[in-house]
């Protein structure tokens, strides 16, 4: 078991709620005591330290904090960490395979698609759940695709660029 | 620039991933991987939290704090307070203007967001709702939000906590020629005169600020993780503030989610976060809210231009007057050069051969966040491209000229360098007008011209903005620049192990420019050394050489040249273990990339890697072991890239909507390092300039709220606005770079807006509009269209009631 913020003991202060929650995160079960108010990408990050996942606004407008839910890309600044209750929830610690990375962090590495590297894991999971949609979409297409998520270094050029090659290997085209 | 002279040994500089390469970058393999350690990422043992409450009311007398309910909160650790600061003298702090700005307010708050009180907590969410609890009564006082209301007569005063601060101007400061200037006036056939707000901005990395203290009660030592672009200056900083020995304080700058110049001041927040952790003998984290980002850490622009330019009937440039009011928000929290109050604005028309200038600005305080940071841009040159371009546009309309041709008229020629600007500076290279000439070709400018003929006569409207550039990167030398008295060196460290591989550390830190990859370029290309083989770290002021960090374009002019002036000596060293090994004396020792060889035969050579072995197993007598140098770079002047954009545009007259149709960027940022990663800069660039002017700007109602405190309000372009980008190359090295470089991070966003906006503009051509204020929102661009005036952005905005 899990629990949040572990390494402060007192952190569920007394009669704080708490709620068990169980996520497979990445394909591996994950259990939590945490309080029903407590957003998913906070239990992904302090409590699964899986700190790929970022947060960079209040307003569910950045989309750093991309992850999927059942394969569909949720922003988790959005959804409470209850609200994940016995769903799927892929992050980008997920995203590559025991010995290769997964063709858009091939794409983002090779096209210079990321700069700071802030919005790269909520970019690479919007786009990886674009694909799974529309396996060959046109430029606009993507740009669209991807509109919910913000960058402020790259000037989206080369995400676009990245996502269309990687849309290209996963067609088994490259 | 090294020697080499090619034979058939030398290692191909491309293959080691030296000058040149596009080399992929080393900092993605963790970036893709979601294993970048960013501040937030940083946990240490018993670690506590911190939220800070901050002011609702932008102008407001402090009449009581009452935080006894969130003391009474389980898991609140401290509540800090301006009174509780102020028995420790911290209430207030120096900011990099030499001004002081307030940590906690203690008598009166003077902008919305400032900080009132902090919670430290044992996790975030307790912190907020503790927060919460604390009862602030406010006595509002009238609010300021633009130059004119600070300098009306009756303004009440914000700086009342100043001595000798009896109105609210924060500085008047004049450079340039005013005598020659009014002489080149009266001798004009024409004046041509504009006058605009260039709005605030703000940077919004996509990470907030935030840190995590550490004081160690036992050693004394302090330790600050945090979003920092400068950490060696914030170390100073703390040891000035704190008055704790700088040696026991050490700043580590992980990696940092951009920064864009927002992450060069030091925040109350930061401050706080130290005094807590020392308090509470825990370390402290504090995030930032995106809220608190945009409400209260340092802004761009917020600047007034208006001037004018002596003309001669032929088209040429006889002078140009300028005057600016700046709004400083409540404290000058610039991070400027000390001696430049405002900036390098007055690196205007620098590209242009003018005989005479004088500017006159004015800085005042207003109710509105701090800063005048120089968001992505070298000091204030945005706000002196942005003028000078459309100042430029407005000249050639007026003279009946076109734009391209007047432009060129008034270039410094290539033959002119050293050239000084009207201003003064000294500028060294460039080939301005064959830049332009490639954009023009670029974009077909015969072909729009006609195309834009033809569609005017259908009742569309489509335009085209030139805007070209060189601005002032890489402060800076010693005699003129310093931050707090410190002068804007940087500097380099470079350790070659005895198998061959090194570290490279510098004061410079990166932000997502790639440093971890294009510094051990710069080292590859002058040892020969693979740049697979060289770790490079920055950011820990225990570990990397004094620097005054990352921002104004001036890694590459002044960290990069340390790193090659360092890898220098190396070199030299190098050079007599060579000379040891092969037996030969040092004047006989010859050097191609990666190789010392004997003159006079060739075959006899060693490797950079046997020198390195040598230098740690077999060094001659009397020379010291190891390998490794440092060196401190104080460049003899600035650097000048040249940027020339072009955009073609159509608004509809229906809604005032505008698109971008194409936009040409052609840069001489002198010799390209990695040009991956320049053209990454420059479309990053682009992109902001586009923002800035098609609407991301914060802006107030006339009670001081902001408007633009979260990203539903403060817009920033996704993928689906951005318009595709396509760049062009020309190269003048820079002539005093020791690698001809020039630096590049800023160009695009500098030189950008005002393509933008002279598209706009010339697509109204005959509207009887001269100015519309950044961002071209539809509903200014469509009131210019419809009652044919200008309309200007400056606040307050309306409000509808
Ligand atoms: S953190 Fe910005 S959308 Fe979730
Ligand atoms: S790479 Fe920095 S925000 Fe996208």
């Amino acid at each position: 078991m899990t629990s949040l913020f572990e390494e402060i003991p007192q952190a569920a202060a007394e009669g704080v709620p708490v709620r068990r929650v169980t996520i497979s995160v990445n394909g591996q079960p994950r259990t939590a005591d945490v309080e029903p108010r407590l957003l998913l990408a906070h239990l992904l990050r302090q409590g699964f330290k899986l700190t790929g996942t970022h947060t960079g606004c209040d307003t569910t407008n950045c989309g750093a904090c991309t992850v999927l839910v059942d394969d569909l890309p949720v922003k988790s600044c959005t959804m409470l960490a209850v609200q994940a209750d016995g769903h799927e929830v892929t992050t980008v610690e997920g995203l590559a395979g025991p010995s290769s990375l997964h063709p858009l962090q091939e794409g983002f590495k090779d096209e210079h698609g990321l700069q700071c590297g802030f919005c790269t894991p909520g970019m690479m999971l919007a786009a990886k759940a674009l694909l799974a949609e529309n396996p060959d979409p046109t430029e606009d297409e993507v740009r669209f695709g991807l509109s919910g998520n913000l960058c402020r270094c790259t000037g989206y050029q080369n995400i676009v660029k990245a996502v269309l090659a990687a849309a290209a290997t996963m067609r088994g085209e490259a | 620039m090294t020697v080499t002279e090619p034979t058939s040994r030398a290692l191909d500089e491309i293959k080691i991933g030296g000058m040149g390469a596009s080399r992929k970058r080393v900092e993605d393999n963790r970036f893709i991987r979601g294993r970048g350690h960013y501040v937030d990422d940083v946990v240490l043992p018993g670690m506590l939290h911190m939220e800070i409450l901050r002011s609702p009311l932008a102008h407001a007398r402090i009449k009581s704090i009452d935080a006894s309910a969130a003391w009474d909160i389980p898991g609140v650790r401290l509540v800090l307070t301006g009174e509780m600061m102020a028995t420790r003298n911290l209430a207030w702090m120096p900011t990099l203007s030499y001004d002081t700005q307030a940590v906690l307010a203690t008598d009166k708050v003077r902008f919305q967001g400032q900080e009132v009180a902090c919670v430290i907590a044992d996790d975030p969410y307790i912190a907020k709702d503790a927060c919460e609890a604390i009862v602030v009564d406010y006595e509002p006082l009238p609010v300021i939000v633009n130059p004119t209301q600070a300098l009306a007569p009756d303004a009440p005063i914000i700086r009342d906590d100043k001595q000798n601060q009896p109105d609210n101007v924060c500085f008047n400061w004049e450079v340039g020629d005013r005598d020659r200037t009014d002489q080149a006036f009266a001798d004009a056939d024409v004046v041509s005169k504009i006058q605009l707000h260039y709005p605030r901005s703000h940077p919004s990395p996509l990470e907030t600020c935030g840190s995590v203290a550490d004081f160690d009660r036992a050693t004394g030592k302090l330790t600050v993780y945090m979003t920092t672009q400068a950490p060696h200056i914030v170390r100073a900083a703390v040891a000035l503030i704190a008055e704790l020995p700088e040696h026991l304080i050490r700043i580590v700058s992980p990696d940092l989610g951009g920064g864009f110049g927002n992450k060069v001041p030091v925040y109350p927040g930061y401050v706080m976060s130290i005094l807590a952790s020392i308090l509470t003998e825990r370390p402290v984290k504090w995030i930032e809210d995106r809220t608190g980002n945009l409400i209260s850490t340092g802004f761009g622009r917020d600047v007034y231009l208006e001037g004018e330019m002596a003309l001669r009937k032929d088209g040429r440039i006889l002078g140009i007057r300028m005057h600016t009011d700046s709004d400083h928000g409540a404290f000058f929290g610039d991070a400027q050069p000390s001696k430049f109050k405002i900036g390098l604005l007055h690196s205007a028309f620098a590209c242009y051969d003018i005989p005479t200038a004088h500017l006159t600005a004015r800085g005042v305080y207003t109710n509105k966040a701090p800063g005048g940071v120089a968001y992505r841009c070298s000091f204030r040159v945005t706000e002196a491209m942005f003028f000078q371009e459309r100042m430029v546009q407005a000249a050639a309309d007026d003279l009946g000229m076109d734009q391209a041709e007047f432009r060129r008229i008034n270039f410094v020629r290539d033959d002119d360098f050293p050239h000084r600007t009207p201003f003064g500076f000294l500028t060294d290279s460039g080939q301005y007008e064959k830049c332009l000439q490639v954009g023009l070709d670029a974009i077909d400018y015969p072909g729009f011209l006609k195309e834009k003929e033809e569609a005017a006569k259908n009742g569309r409207l489509l335009g085209i903005g030139i805007s070209c550039m060189t601005e002032p990167l890489g402060a800076g030398n010693s005699r003129e620049y310093d931050i707090l008295g410190i002068k804007m060196f940087d500097s380099a460290e470079l350790r070659v192990h005895m198998t061959g591989k090194a570290i490279l550390r510098t004061g410079a830190k990166t932000q997502g420019q790639g440093h971890e990859t294009t510094w051990a370029q710069i080292v590859a290309h002058e040892l020969g050394l693979p740049a697979d083989d060289i770790v490079v770290e920055e950011g820990d002021t225990d570990t990397a050489p004094f620097g005054m960090g990352t921002y104004a374009s001036r890694s590459t002019p002044v960290a990069g040249a340390a790193i090659a002036m360092a890898a220098r000596k190396v070199k030299a060293k190098a050079r007599k273990l060579a000379a040891h090994l092969l037996e030969v004396s040092e004047e006989d020792v010859e050097w191609e990339l990666g190789r010392f060889y004997v003159r006079s035969a060739p075959d006899r050579g060693v490797t950079i890697q046997e020198c390195a072995m040598a230098a740690y197993s077999n060094m001659p007598d009397g020379l010291e072991p190891g390998l490794e140098a440092n060196a401190y770079y104080d460049p003899p002047n600035l650097t000048w890239p040249f940027g020339c954009y072009i955009a073609t545009v159509e608004i509809d007259p229906v809604t005032g909507v505008w698109d971008v149709l194409r936009f040409v960027a052609v840069d001489d940022c002198g010799v390209r390092i990695n040009p991956m990663i320049v053209e990454g800069q420059i479309m990053g660039g682009l992109t902001e300039a586009y923002a800035m002017a098609s609407m991301q700007f914060i802006t107030f109602d006339e009670e001081g709220n902001c408007i633009g405190s979260n990203f539903m309000d403060y817009l920033l372009p996704t993928a689906w606005e951005t318009p595709g980008w396509e760049l062009h190359e020309v190269v003048t090295p820079c002539p005093h770079h020791p690698i001809g470089a020039k630096g590049v991070g800023e160009c695009a966003t500098v030189g950008g807006p005002a393509a933008f906006v002279n598209a706009v503009m010339d697509a109204l051509k005959g509207h009887g509009v001269r100015n519309v204020d950044m961002p071209l929102l539809p509903d200014r661009v469509y009131e210019a269209i419809t009652e044919r005036h200008d309309v200007s952005g400056a606040p307050p905005i309306r409000t509808d009631r």
